[in-house]
Parts: C-alpha cells; sequence; structure tokens
C-alpha cells in the first residue's frame, strides 16, 4: 500500500503535546546567561547619549553594550548596502522597537532590570509613518544617502495608455494591503556558545545553514567550527528566515563574557522587533469589454519597506507584481512598483510574501468587473480564465511561466459544495427584510508562485542555492535516516518525508526517521520556506531513495543469485519475481551492504546511503477556488464568516491530514487579515497596536469551520507531482472574504472596504447609505 | 514581560492578609488569581514591593445561601460561579457573566473578588454586580463593612477598598425567576467587551453597562426607568445618560453609544423570552 496520499498520523506529534518538544529556550547550558534588549521608544531620534553606568553596576550584570562596543563591526547581513540595520542603533534610531542597547546578566530578570536602568537621551525627529507621508514633498528623509524615500522605483515599460483610451470599460481601485505582524507562538529565541572549538548558535530559524553560512562569513571563521542548531521551531511564517541582530549580539556576547549568552524575545518586543509582513499599497486599473473580457491591467505596487530595507523585503513587490495576473488570460498586463521607507518595523516575508498582495488585488478587480458589467462574478472568472489546454503559459513575467492548473476544473468542484443560486435568493429576500442580516458571498479564484527551487531563485534572496539537499542513509538493521536541509518549523516534514521514503524503499514508516535543523548533522542545506519543503526537498528525499533501492535490489540479487531486474520487494523483504520462496529481508541485506565479502563486484561499502542536492527546473504554481458567506448585523456593522468553502489544487497529496491543516492554518491567517489583524502606527510612528489585546490574532473560538474539497493537476517539475500547499490559505482567504464582505453590501453602492473589515467601518457605511 | 523584583508572602487567614497589608503598607499588592495583576506587572505597569498571596486562604472560596442573598466569597473562581446551581438558580445572570471572562484558563484561574476590586470598566463581572444591585463585604483592621456595588466603584481602576483593607465576600440579592440578559459586543470571543449590558429584570430591576466610562456604569436612570414599566423606547431614549465612553481603534464615542441602545434593546429581547 502506498503511504504517499495516506492520512497518517504526525511523527512529530507525541512530543510536542505531551511537552517534550525542545525548543531554544528550553536549552540551559551550564552557566547560561541572558541578553535583553533596551530598544528604541521613539520611531525617529538622534541619539544625545546613552548612560549604562548604574545598569553596568547592578551585581549579576556581566556586560552593556551599545553601539559604541562594536563600532567596528558590520552592519546587520541581510539589508542593502549603506541602508542596513547596525546591530544597535548608531547615533539614530529609525523605528520603534530598534535596538538601542543589551544588557547580559547572569538571569532574566536582572538583565531586565538593568535595562531598566540604562538612560537614553532622544533628540526626536520628525518621523513619517506611512507611505503618503515618507512620499510627501519636503518630508524628513531616513537615510540620507538616498536624497529622498524611495529606494527604488520601476516604472512601465509601456503605460498602455493607448489600450484604456480604447477600451469600453475601464475601474480602477486604491487598495491597501494591511501591514501583518506574523506573530508566531514561538518569538526570536537564539542561545550562543562561542568557546574553544568554536561558535554554537541555537536559533529559532527556517533556514540553519543560511544563517551558518551568513555568520562564519560575518565574523570570518571557518564553517568548520561554526554549528548552527534550528531545533523544534514553533512556527516562523516567513519571519524566521530574516537575519536580525540578536543572533550576531549573542554570539559576540558570548565571546565576551565567556559564557552561553541566550536572548529570548518577549511578545511586547517580538510585535515591533520581529519583522513586518505586506504593507503595501495598490493603484489597479483594468480595461475590459461590456461582457467582462479584460483586455488590459495596469498595476502599482507601492511597498513600505519599513526603516531598513532588506532583500527579501524588496523582494515582495517583485513576487506581486509578477503573479498580478493571476489565472487570468490578460492580453496587456503594465506592472510597476515603488519601495520606499517609513519609521516603522521593517518588512519581509509573511506568508504568501508578495502573493496574497497579487491575488487581493485581481480578485478584487474581478468583482469590481462583475459590479460594472452585471455579469456573475463566477461567469466573469470563467471568461477569463487560462484554458487548461494553454499550459505552460507565459505571463507578461519571466519569473511566472504557468506550468499546469485546471482553474475552471477547481471552481466547478467549489460550486458543488456552494449552493450558488439558493444563497443569491436568499441574499436578496434578505435586503428586503431590514431586521435580517445582509448575506454576501465571495470567491476567489487564486493562483500562487511556489516551490521555490529553480536555480537562481533564492540566490536572489541571499542564499547559497535554491536546490534542497536529502541524504538517504540506510542503518546496519535496515532501519532508515533521512537527513534534510529543509529544517521544518512546524509543516510536518518528519511525517511526510518518511512517507515519501517508506513508499520507495520499501521499508516500514515506523522504521524511518528524519533528521534535520544540525548544521553538525546535516552538512548543507538551504531551507523551508515559499511552499519548497516538499515540492523541492520532499522530492530530494525521493530521488535519493530511489538510488538507495536500486543499490539495495542490486545486493538482494547477488544475494539470490538472481538479476537485479527480477527483484521485487513486499513486507521489507526482496524476492526474486514468480519464485516467493526465494527472499531475503532488508535487514540482511542493510547488514550486508557493509561487508565487502558479501556485495556484488563493482560496490562498496555505503552504497545504502546517498545524497543528492535537489534541483528543479521552475517553480510550481499552485492554485484553487474558495468562497466565503458571511452575515453583516445591519445594526452593528459585525462581519460573521458563515461558511468558507476551499478546493485546492497543490498537485499530488502526500498527506491529506497535513495538506488539511496547512490550508486551515493558511486560512486562518488570512481571515485574520482580512477582518482583524491591521499593525498601525499613530503619525509620530508610535505603534498603536503594541500588545496582543490591541493586535487582534483571531483564536479557534473565532473562525468558522471549512469545507474543503481537492483537485490534482500534478506539478510536471518533480516525479511527486506535488506543488506545495503551505501558503494557500493566506491568498485564497482574503480576497474571498472581501468579496464576500463588498457583495453583501453592494445594493449600497460599495465598490470596496480596505482591509481589516471592522465592525465600526462597516457601521459607518451602513450609517453613510441611511 | 518580565517582572521587576518583588518579595511574596502568604496569607493563611484574613486576618493574616490584614496584617499583612498592615506591614508592608502601600507598596504591598493582593495576589489573587492574578489575571489582572500579573500582566500589568510583566509589562511593569504595576510594581509592588511585595504580593501577598491570598489564594490559599479557603474561608474566601464558597457560593452559599444567606436567606434573601446568595453571597459568594471573593476568591471563588468564575468557573465555579458559572457552574454553582445555586448562582443559576437565583443569580442566572451573574452565572451566565462569570463565563463570559476572558477564556477557559482564565475563568479556571481567575476570582470573582479580583475582577470586581479591579474596578476595570471594561470586565464584565463589576456590570452584573451593579445590574443585580450586589453588596460587597469589606474586611480591614477595624472589621467589616459593607457597600453598595455603585458606591464601590469610584473611577478608572479605582474602588472603595482602601490601603489595609481586602474584598471579602460579594452579597448579591437572588434573582429567582426573573428576566435577565447580558449582550457582549466583541471582535474576538477572549476579549474585553467593547460594549457590554448586563440587564437584570424582575423587581429589583437594574442595568449596567460595560466599557462606557471611566469606571463600571450603572444606568440609573434607565434602571428607575425600567422599574417604573416604562416602554422600550424610553428606556434607550435615556441608557446613555452620564455615560463618558473612551474612545480607541475598536470605536468611536457614538458608535459606543449606538451600540449601547443596540445591545440594551437587545437584552430587553432575549430576557422578555
Amino acid at each position: 500500500m502506498s503511504l504517499v496520499g495516506a492520512r497518517v498520523l504526525r511523527k512529530e506529534d507525541p512530543n510536542l503535546i505531551t511537552g517534550n518538544g525542545q525548543f531554544v529556550d528550553d536549552l540551559q547550558p551550564t552557566g547560561c546567561t541572558s541578553m535583553v534588549f533596551v530598544r528604541s521608544t521613539e520611531a525617529h531620534a538622534k541619539i544625545r547619549s546613552i548612560d549604562t553606568a548604574e545598569a553596568l553596576a547592578l551585581p549579576g550584570v556581566l556586560a552593556v553594550w551599545t553601539s559604541a562596543n562594536i563600532a567596528q563591526l558590520a552592519n546587520c547581513p541581510g539589508g542593502l548596502p549603506g541602508l542596513d540595520q547596525p546591530l544597535l542603533a548608531k547615533d539614530v534610531v529609525r523605528f520603534v522597537g530598534e535596538g538601542v542597547a543589551v544588557v547580559v546578566a547572569t538571569d532574566r530578570y536582572i538583565a531586565a532590570d538593568a535595562a531598566e536602568l540604562i538612560i537614553v537621551d532622544y533628540e526626536p525627529l520628525p518621523a513619517v509613518a506611512s507611505l503618503s507621508a515618507a512620499m510627501a514633498p519636503g518630508a524628513v528623509v531616513l537615510h540620507e544617502v538616498l536624497g529622498g524615500n524611495t529606494v527604488h522605483f520601476q516604472d512601465f515599460e509601456n503605460p498602455l495608455d493607448d489600450v484604456f483610451a480604447a477600451a469600453p470599460r475601464t475601474a480602477s481601485l486604491h487598495i491597501v494591503n494591511n501591514r501583518c505582524a506574523p506573530t508566531p507562538i514561538e518569538p526570536n529565541v537564539c542561545l550562543a556558545d562561542w568557546g574553544r572549538s568554536g561558535l554554537t548558535l541555537w536559533a529559532a530559524f527556517q533556514a540553519p545553514h543560511h544563517l551558518r553560512n551568513t555568520i562564519a562569513q560575518y565574523f570570518g571563521i571557518p564553517q568548520d567550527s561554526t554549528r548552527v542548531v534550528a531545533p523544534d521551531v514553533g512556527g516562523g511564517f516567513g519571519a524566521k528566515i530574516n537575519f536580525v541582530p540578536e543572533f550576531f549580539l549573542t554570539a559576540l556576547l558570548s565571546k565576551e563574557v565567556g559564557r552561553p549568552v541566550k536572548y529570548t524575545q518577549t511578545r511586547s518586543e517580538c510585535l515591533v522587533a520581529m519583522l513586518h509582513g505586506r504593507a503595501q499599497e495598490h493603484d489597479a486599473s483594468i480595461a475590459f469589454d461590456n461582457d467582462g473580457r479584460i483586455l488590459a491591467l495596469k498595476l502599482t505596487v507601492t511597498q513600505d519597506q519599513g526603516a531598513y530595507p532588506n532583500g527579501t523585503g524588496m523582494g515582495l513587490p517583485v513576487l506581486t507584481t509578477a503573479m498580478a495576473a493571476g489565472c487570468y488570460r490578460i492580453p496587456a498586463v503594465a506592472i510597476s512598483w515603488r519601495n520606499v521607507v517609513t519609521n516603522t518595523t521593517p518588512v519581509a516575508a509573511y506568508r504568501g510574501a508578495g502573493r496574497p498582495e497579487a491575488s487581493y488585488t485581481i480578485e478584487r478587480l474581478i468583482d469590481l468587473i462583475a459590479d460594472e458589467t452585471g455579469v456573475d462574478p463566477v461567469e466573469v472568472r470563467r471568461r477569463n480564465f487560462i484554458p487548461v489546454d494553454a499550459f505552460p503559459y507565459a505571463t507578461h513575467s519571466p519569473l511566472a511561466m504557468y506550468d499546469s492548473g485546471n482553474f475552471a476544473g477547481a471552481l466547478d468542484e467549489l460550486l458543488k459544495y456552494v449552493k450558488y443560486d439558493e444563497l443569491k435568493k436568499e441574499q436578496e429576500k434578505r435586503r428586503q427584510d431590514p431586521a435580517a442580516k445582509l448575506l454576501g458571498i465571495g470567491f476567489a479564484s487564486w493562483l500562487e508562485i511556489a516551490g521555490f527551487g529553480p536555480p537562481g531563485s533564492l540566490e536572489a534572496f541571499g542564499h547559497l542555492a535554491s536546490w534542497e539537499s536529502a541524504q538517504v542513509r540506510i542503518q546496519p538493521d535496515g532501519s532508515a535516516i533521512i537527513f534534510t536541509g529543509a529544517s521544518p518549523h512546524g509543516q510536518g516534514t518528519v511525517t511526510t518525508y518518511a512517507q515519501i521514503a517508506a513508499d520507495e524503499l520499501g521499508i516500514d514508516f515506523d522504521r524511518i526517521s528524519v533528521k534535520h535543523g544540525d548544521t553538525a548533522v546535516v552538512p548543507q542545506g538551504i531551507g523551508t520556506m515559499g511552499s519548497r519543503a516538499v515540492a523541492v526537498g520532499g522530492e530530494g528525499v525521493k530521488t535519493a531513495s530511489g538510488r538507495v533501492y536500486e543499490n539495495a535490489k542490486r545486493i538482494a540479487a547477488h544475494l539470490l543469485e538472481a538479476s537485479a531486474e527480477d527483484i521485487i520487494i513486499e513486507d521489507e523483504k526482496f524476492f526474486v519475481k514468480g519464485t516467493p520462496a526465494r527472499s531475503v529481508p532488508w535487514s540482511e541485506v542493510a547488514w550486508k551492504s557493509f561487508q565487502p565479502l558479501e556485495l556484488p563486484g563493482g560496490m562498496e561499502p555505503g552504497a545504502l546511503d546517498s545524497t543528492v542536492f535537489q534541483q528543479v527546473p521552475n517553480f510550481s504554481f499552485p492554485s484553487g477556488a474558495y468562497c466565503c458567506v458571511v452575515e453583516i448585523d445591519r445594526e452593528t456593522g459585525a462581519v460573521n464568516i458563515v461558511n468558507m468553502y476551499l478546493v485546492d489544487d497543490c498537485g499530488t497529496v502526500i498527506n491529506p491530514l497535513l495538506v488539511e491543516g496547512q490550508v486551515h492554518g493558511g486560512v486562518a491567517q488570512g481571515i485574520a487579515q482580512a477582518l482583524f489583524e491591521h499593525m498601525l502606527y499613530d503619525p509620530s510612528g508610535v505603534p498603536r497596536t503594541s500588545t496582543l489585546m490591541d493586535y487582534l490574532v483571531p483564536a479557534a473560538s473565532d473562525l468558522p469551520g471549512y469545507v474543503t474539497g481537492r483537485t490534482n493537476t500534478p506539478n510536471p517539475s518533480n516525479t511527486l507531482g506535488a506543488k506545495g500547499v503551505g501558503e494557500s490559505g493566506s491568498v485564497g482567504a482574503p480576497p474571498a472574504v472581501v468579496n464576500a464582505v463588498v457583495d453583501a453590501l453592494s445594493h449600497l453602492g460599495v465598490k470596496h472596504i480596505d482591509m481589516p473589515v471592522t465592525p465600526i467601518k462597516v457601521w459607518n457605511i451602513l450609517e453613510g447609505a441611511k | 514581560m518580565i517582572p521587576a523584583q518583588f518579595d511574596y508572602v502568604e496569607a493563611t487567614s484574613v486576618a493574616d492578609a490584614i496584617r499583612l497589608l498592615a506591614e508592608h503598607g502601600d507598596e504591598a499588592k493582593l495576589l489573587a488569581g492574578g489575571h489582572s495583576l500579573i500582566p500589568l506587572m510583566k509589562l511593569r505597569l504595576v510594581t509592588p514591593a511585595t504580593l501577598i498571596d491570598v489564594t490559599h486562604i479557603k474561608e474566601l472560596s464558597y457560593i452559599k445561601e444567606d436567606g434573601n442573598n446568595i453571597v459568594i466569597g471573593a476568591l471563588t473562581r468564575h468557573r465555579d460561579v458559572e457552574q454553582s446551581e445555586l448562582v443559576k438558580k437565583h443569580l442566572p445572570l451573574v452565572a451566565h457573566v462569570a463565563g463570559e471572562v476572558g477564556d477557559p484558563q482564565v475563568r479556571n484561574r481567575g476570582t470573582i473578588g479580583g475582577s470586581l476590586v479591579h474596578g476595570d470598566p471594561a470586565a464584565d463581572l463589576p456590570a452584573a454586580a451593579l445590574a443585580t444591585g450586589a453588596t460587597m463585604v469589606i474586611a480591614g483592621q477595624n472589621g467589616e463593612r459593607r457597600i453598595a456595588a455603585q458606591d464601590f466603584f469610584v473611577d478608572f481602576l479605582e474602588t472603595a477598598v482602601q490601603p489595609g483593607e481586602i474584598l471579602i465576600a460579594i452579597e448579591f440579592p437572588k434573582h429567582t425567576n426573573a428576566g435577565w440578559a447580558y449582550e457582549k459586543f466583541v471582535r474576538r470571543a477572549m476579549d474585553y467587551a467593547i460594549v457590554g449590558v448586563a440587564l437584570q429584570l424582575g423587581t429589583k430591576p437594574g442595568v449596567a453597562l460595560v466599557n462606557m466610562s471611566n469606571k463600571p456604569h450603572l444606568a440609573e436612570s434607565a434602571s428607575q426607568a425600567i422599574a417604573k414599566g416604562a416602554a422600550i423606547g424610553d428606556v434607550l431614549a435615556v441608557i446613555n445618560d452620564n455615560t463618558n465612553p473612551p474612545e480607541d481603534l475598536n470605536a468611536t464615542v457614538e458608535y459606543r453609544q449606538h451600540l449601547a441602545r443596540v445591545l440594551t434593546q437587545r437584552a430587553f429581547a432575549t430576557a422578555s423570552k
């Protein structure tokens, strides 16, 4: 029986649900000390002076550092040269939450007490806390070297003025894609121990090898004595692929004080110091005919980079504009983008990273076309879908060569669950009844770019390469260990990889373990991001397992005095086809694989140990169709999701349980962005949502049940056929929810509402319509 | 998120707690369920020199019938109030509101006295105490004193409990077989109310509002109107009298006052069922 496709329970869970997981903060090596930050309370200010005398005098304090102590050091890696963030602010702070000083003490309480004693004298400067403020004439400039606040502007190649002028109809929207704080359940945590035998850094991180390569380079130390360990990691959502000052500061301070140094971010710090996501504004125009057929799309993305632009953040508008056309055949697409700095927390990848922004805008535009033409939103989608026979499909962007998909098929599947005609009648009935709640039905046919693996795709973000490593090693007893460079942070990789290997090797799932996250155990790797762990890393496991299996067959054939082509496997026994009496168990093959006298000619010990650096030729393109049904309380403006129907096409499914888990989680974050979460700043750059009482992360009780379904167009770029599913929900959910809300209010002339759709926003609209 | 240093002492009885309060003075804070105090300490918004832990005073955790009253010990957990057959029978509003506080973790830990004495205008239980006409029993060095709920709440996070005193019990007049409702408007189930309305009908009616003033708010004109048997429209016309609602990310003054009217109307509809 094939394990790929089976609902296998996670190998990870027995430890995690009994409290036996091991996260960085659980580690307490002998002599461990604690580091605490003093963070800027000002959005933009000159630092006149920092008085550390009282803090240094506190018993238990081992070190207090400001930028003066590390003046010779380079800025934090990952930024743009000249605009990068210092490890500790030098002379100027540029956002609330920027590190100004650090204290190391014998315990965390003393360190926090000492941090309170440090007096920073600020000379406040005017701050720009929004894109409009940063781009206004005469705005204060964050980085003098830029001369303004625009880091980069990519103009239209052709603004399509003639197409728009000639089009029967056009429509435009200004769309704000709200800034979100990733808020994983485990914040940033790291522990450094830099002793005589080298540097070991334990870090809650998605890409430990990336961190090892970078930190060794940063300090000019050899990689052979630099070890990074990401043990259990409590979520990352993209925020844990960014280099942050604490990695470098704990390492240096460990060397300085001669003891391990741990830093555990508080929840409050996490909201302002962990990098944010989204934070885009779109100016989108669409040209179409009277039947709702799209003629042209024009999109300008303005990306808020926060105070210090980084490589990932700069990549966001590139991905957004590449995916601007979504599932649709659009004859002419014009894209333009601008990256702008503001006095806010820097922005980088957050689950979906650029693609949710793209899908949100095109799906809002599709509904706008429906609204303008009177053609049903479902029909507008159908009229514009890229047809099944058009793949591979070249888009306006060289990045996005769509390789497969069946957008109409997913929508058909969705409509099997959604009683659309009944809902539309119900909607009309309720509109006539002032006591009834308003009903809204919203669709999103979404498409994203995932499976980051083709050569060059991650190098562009500063990674070593874009392959993923997989080593499959048979132990002498016939059990198997898989070593992967795709270090997970909640994905269930240990389970899915064992499923893939079990099928390829013919070894029992329970006798396959997966090791990851330690650069001393897995020498090379890239990491888990961009929905690549299965599409690239899992493919590597399949490739390496296949190579091991071929060699195992050769050994079995030698032992059975048969030809390798005639060997088959069943119940962990190798047989000669047609003669079931002659067999040799996997355990014997494994044992003898280490004994030169037992091996076939030309084979050496170690033949059942294979390492691959898996490459793939293209990105993958997961897609799907979602429908959200909302009710709106006319008196309070509250939006309640009644039903959420989700059809995902992630290609081949390795484990339906984990796919559903990823979809549920991604959709939860999508709903969160649509209805709840918004990292807000006041005009002076002070965060208004600086605790989890104001920054509203929804809980299970605030989310609906989901009806999930699937279609399958296999990924042609790997043999598994898997496309990735980690980010899908966050791409598809926001447009479905907002389209439903706008649909519920469309009889009042509402064309668009920016996220998050809060009760007061809706109430103001309802009041305005009276 | 890392509290400043403090000393910790454990009180074994009410008398012991009063003695410890006298000994440690203004710098001491009583620790009960900790669900208001500890978050404030972690944010270093409150830095008491000493915590006097009263959670082990068994004599303050009870629910009993006393003539026309139900008396609840100050250290009774929300969960126990919510589940109590006595409270459900005679004070269904209070039992229900106790089940609306925070989330299950909070309700298993937080205490009714702790919630009331914190005096948070956004909290649920103060409104229930006001609507039902509860009386607070406070103990101090000079013995016990009683104070009506509407005089108990003085200002933002400030109650009539004086330095050296401890709230020991709440006496609720029974509201057996009377209509009641609690309407709470939130964005997330676990949140403090953006606006809440606690309505008690019957012979001693009362209506109290959550998050509509600088302190837990008894809607006096509306309560009087209900007592006189006024029509719902007349109650709604005065429900916002003397309110002073805050403005925040969730609501403007105008929206809060609108919500107070809507929720009061809904409370009436529910209570009359």
